[in-house]
């Protein structure tokens, strides 16, 4: 047990050559395995990227794994979702991180959120009394393409200023990206058109980008308030409100229970439609391209069941 | 059975103090503005507080015209605007009625109207949490005689970055006894080299449970190892500088720290001189197993000055180690962890050197979103009597409401080795945090 502190003085010593190596590609950390998709199309092999919460996962609560500090530190860019989305375990890795590039502030920071269309924003006083409530407005902005969009263009603009020499890349990159953005869009708005209006119910408060954009009617939450389960009387309320409004769909992240929702959906024959919030939460999901097209087709799979 | 050796010290403290050292001209402490307030001080207190009182009113009247006026600007501009999405503002709130709400008067108005120095200095204060630990306990013990009911602990956290270098975290204790600065520390962020420096009073990272706030236990109780040999149920806090290094082999995350601490109180130690002082190192491995699974490994070593005969030592080593699972997918409704640590006390004294050992193993099983069951397992000996030793065995259950509140019920069985005593004890804990949001720990 005395010898560890020579060997610790060892290490100190020592450890100082390891870190200098590779500097070709830019290494962006993201939050959400999303942004790393975006960031992927825009950098293409000019960075490497990585994700601390994985897409099947729930992004409020991710564990701040000393793993993810070894890979904070060696980060060029670090993309974040904001509006307080990370607050449970983002802020002390950046901490540890050693790394001054990442921290807010800094180019090597990037909100994500600057510039989206953000819902949700409260216009009176927020409690805890209304459950998990996020003071800045809803942080699943994602789930609105056009949202996407803005994040390619930042990350484009932020990817440039790191790495000037690469930004007519970055820039030739992020127009095919939008091209093919505006032309799936497109397709996914055509497919939606005959469901406008539809209402559905959603189980955590994450989809209201995604009703915007493809005119859905939220209509309410298998959760009585964000962040707190199911209770008996609430499910009950669910029911009837799904039975009184016809609702055909209960949308359900990957990582809820199921049991609720399932039990609703025996109650009034609504749907159970899987719906994923994030690139990688299934393995079909590898871009953010399939994360539409993967839940668009599940929405609609189980909306024509209904009709 | 070297003693320290005087050559490690000068080498540690030189490591410590150059990252320090090159950090200092950066930081700017002397930034603070001087206070606003200019009221000319009377001898009469009640005319001080009308004049006061007037000035805030005056202030307020102010503020509402100014808020009157811009509701009616923003009525104006709603009428021509697009009608909001239809599910942003509940029905019950239509535009604001004129009267501003009465409750909420020391919120500063938003945008940029003229609150001039006191809006700007809101804006930079730090975030404020306040979490309360009330402890009821049932059963009898005559070793360790907790009240009945008692708010055991009321943290407050102040934390807030510096400037670009650093950031300030304290967390001051307010017990039945008084305040105590648990933990007040600045950290440098941006330091070279992988290096993180603390200065300041801190929780010594000997093993994982000490560098734990009791609010974060999964117990509502230290265990006894922390009691018995790291000085108390406040466990080791030091007062000194803490510098730790980023040591990773491969894609593995180890992390050396070493901490260096006035030696005249603090945990087990208690020097007489000055150039008493304590020292701590510790390294951890962190390796993901897979996804879900990961292992957690820690050594630790301290030593110090112990006041019982001129020149006493007290050397602490230990070892910690925590195995979690925790399947990401399903993990908000499953998961386990398994944690355990053996430290050993090795206490200069009159008559010879006393070796304590004392350990402990705990289980934690998530059994659904906002349910936890536990159980630990403890022993230890006494730093200063290594024939007394105590033993412990205890069962929890926890239930989270929500984030921000926990139930947590311990039914504890203790022996205690020096007067051979069995108590068997119900604690029941209620804690509530409130204010900002801090980090989930882990």
């Amino acid at each position: 047990m005395k010898r560890i502190f020579p060997i610790l003085l060892i290490f100190a010593a020592l450890a100082g050559f390891g870190s200098a190596a590779e500097a070709a590609k830019l290494r962006v950390v993201s939050s959400l395995q999303d942004f790393s998709s975006i960031a992927q199309a825009i950098g293409g092999d000019r960075v490497e990227t990585f994700a601390l919460a994985k897409g099947y996962q729930d992004p409020h609560f991710v564990d701040a794994k000393p793993s993810f500090v070894l890979q904070l530190s060696r980060a060029d860019l670090l993309i974040v979702a904001g509006l307080e989305l990370e607050i449970g375990y983002l802020p002390p890795l950046i901490d540890q991180s050693r790394n001054n590039k990442i921290h807010p502030g800094n180019p090597g920071y990037l909100d994500a959120s600057v510039g989206t269309d953000i819902l949700q924003r409260p216009t009176t006083q927020v409690t805890r009394a209304m459950g998990d409530v996020h003071p800045y407005g809803n942080p699943h902005y994602w789930t609105d393409p056009e949202n996407g969009r803005v994040v390619a263009r930042a990350i484009a603009a932020r990817l440039s200023q790191l790495d000037p020499a690469d930004s007519a890349v970055f820039q030739k990159n992020l127009a095919a990206f939008e091209a093919r953005l505006t032309q799936k869009e497109a397709e996914w708005r055509t497919k939606m058109a005959p469901y406008a209006g539809t209402r559905i119910v959603t189980f955590h408060d994450s989809w209201p980008n995604f009703a915007k954009a493809f005119k859905l009617n939220i209509v309410g939450h298998v959760e009585p308030k964000p962040g707190i389960p199911p209770s008996p009387s609430h499910t009950l309320e669910i029911i009837n409100l799904i039975q009184a409004q016809k609702v055909p769909a209960i949308l359900v992240e990957p990582y809820f229970d199921r049991k609720t929702p399932d039990y609703i959906a025996a109650k009034t024959g609504a749907a159970v439609v899987i719906f994923y919030p994030s690139v990688g939460g299934t393995p079909a999901v590898g871009d953010y391209f399939t994360l539409f097209d993967t839940n668009i087709n599940a929405f609609i799979a189980a909306a024509k069941g209904k009709k | 059975m070297a003693v320290w050796n005087p050559a490690y010290r000068s080498i540690a403290l030189a490591l410590i103090f150059f990252p320090g050292l090159a950090a200092l001209p950066a930081s700017s402490l002397a930034a603070q503005e001087p206070a606003p307030q200019a009221a000319a001080p009377t001898n009469d207190p009640v005319a001080d507080l009308r004049a006061q009182l007037d000035a805030l009113k005056a202030e307020y009247e102010r503020r509402i015209a100014d808020l009157e006026k811009r509701l009616t600007e923003m009525q104006g501009q709603q009428g021509q605007a697009a009608p909001p999405p239809a599910e942003a503002a509940p029905p019950e709130t239509p535009p604001q009625p004129t009267a501003p709400e009465p409750a909420a008067p020391a919120e500063p108005a938003a945008g940029a109207s003229g609150g001039g120095a006191s809006q700007t200095s809101n804006y930079f204060n730090p975030a404020i949490s306040v979490i309360g630990n009330f402890l009821a306990v049932g059963g009898q013990n005559r070793v360790e005689n907790l009240p009945s009911a008692s708010l055991r602990e009321s943290e407050v956290g102040i934390q807030a970055i510096v400037d670009p270098y650093a950031r300030a975290d304290f967390f001051l204790s307010f017990g039945e006894e008084g305040v105590d600065v648990e933990e007040g520390f600045v950290t440098f962020t941006a330091l070279p080299q992988n290096l993180l420096a603390r200065v300041g009073r801190m929780r010594a990272s000997f093993g994982k449970v000490n560098t734990l706030h009791l609010h974060v236990l999964p117990w509502p109780d230290e265990p006894l190892p922390v009691v018995n040999l790291l000085g108390g149920e406040e466990g080791w806090i030091g007062t000194g500088v803490s510098v730790a290094r980023l040591l990773p082999v491969g894609d593995t995350f180890t992390e050396g720290t070493l901490q260096v601490f006035s030696g005249q109180e603090g945990g087990p130690f208690a020097g007489e001189r000055r150039g008493d002082l304590a020292y701590n190192g510790h390294y951890r491995v962190f390796k993901d197993l897979t996804d879900s699974t990961n292992l957690d490994l820690g050594l630790s070593y301290g030593v110090g000055p112990n006041s019982s005969k001129p020149n006493a030592r007290t050397r602490l080593e230990g070892l910690d180690l925590a195995y979690r699972w925790k399947p990401l997918q399903t993990g908000s409704y499953r998961s386990a962890i398994f944690r355990g640590e053996i430290y050993r006390s090795l206490r200069d004294q009159p008559g010879g050197v006393q070796t304590a050992l004392g350990w402990y193993a705990s289980g934690e099983y998530q059994l659904a979103k906002r349910w936890f069951v536990g159980a630990r397992l403890e022993a230890s000996d006494h730093a200063d009597d290594e024939s007394a030793r105590d033993t412990g065995a205890a069962g929890t259950l926890t239930f989270w409401p929500s984030e921000f509140s926990q139930l947590r019920a311990e039914f504890r069985r203790r022996h205690y080795g020096l007067t051979d005593y069995t108590a068997n004890e119900l604690l029941l804990q209620l804690q509530f945090a409130i204010g900002a949001h801090g980090a989930h720990p882990f």
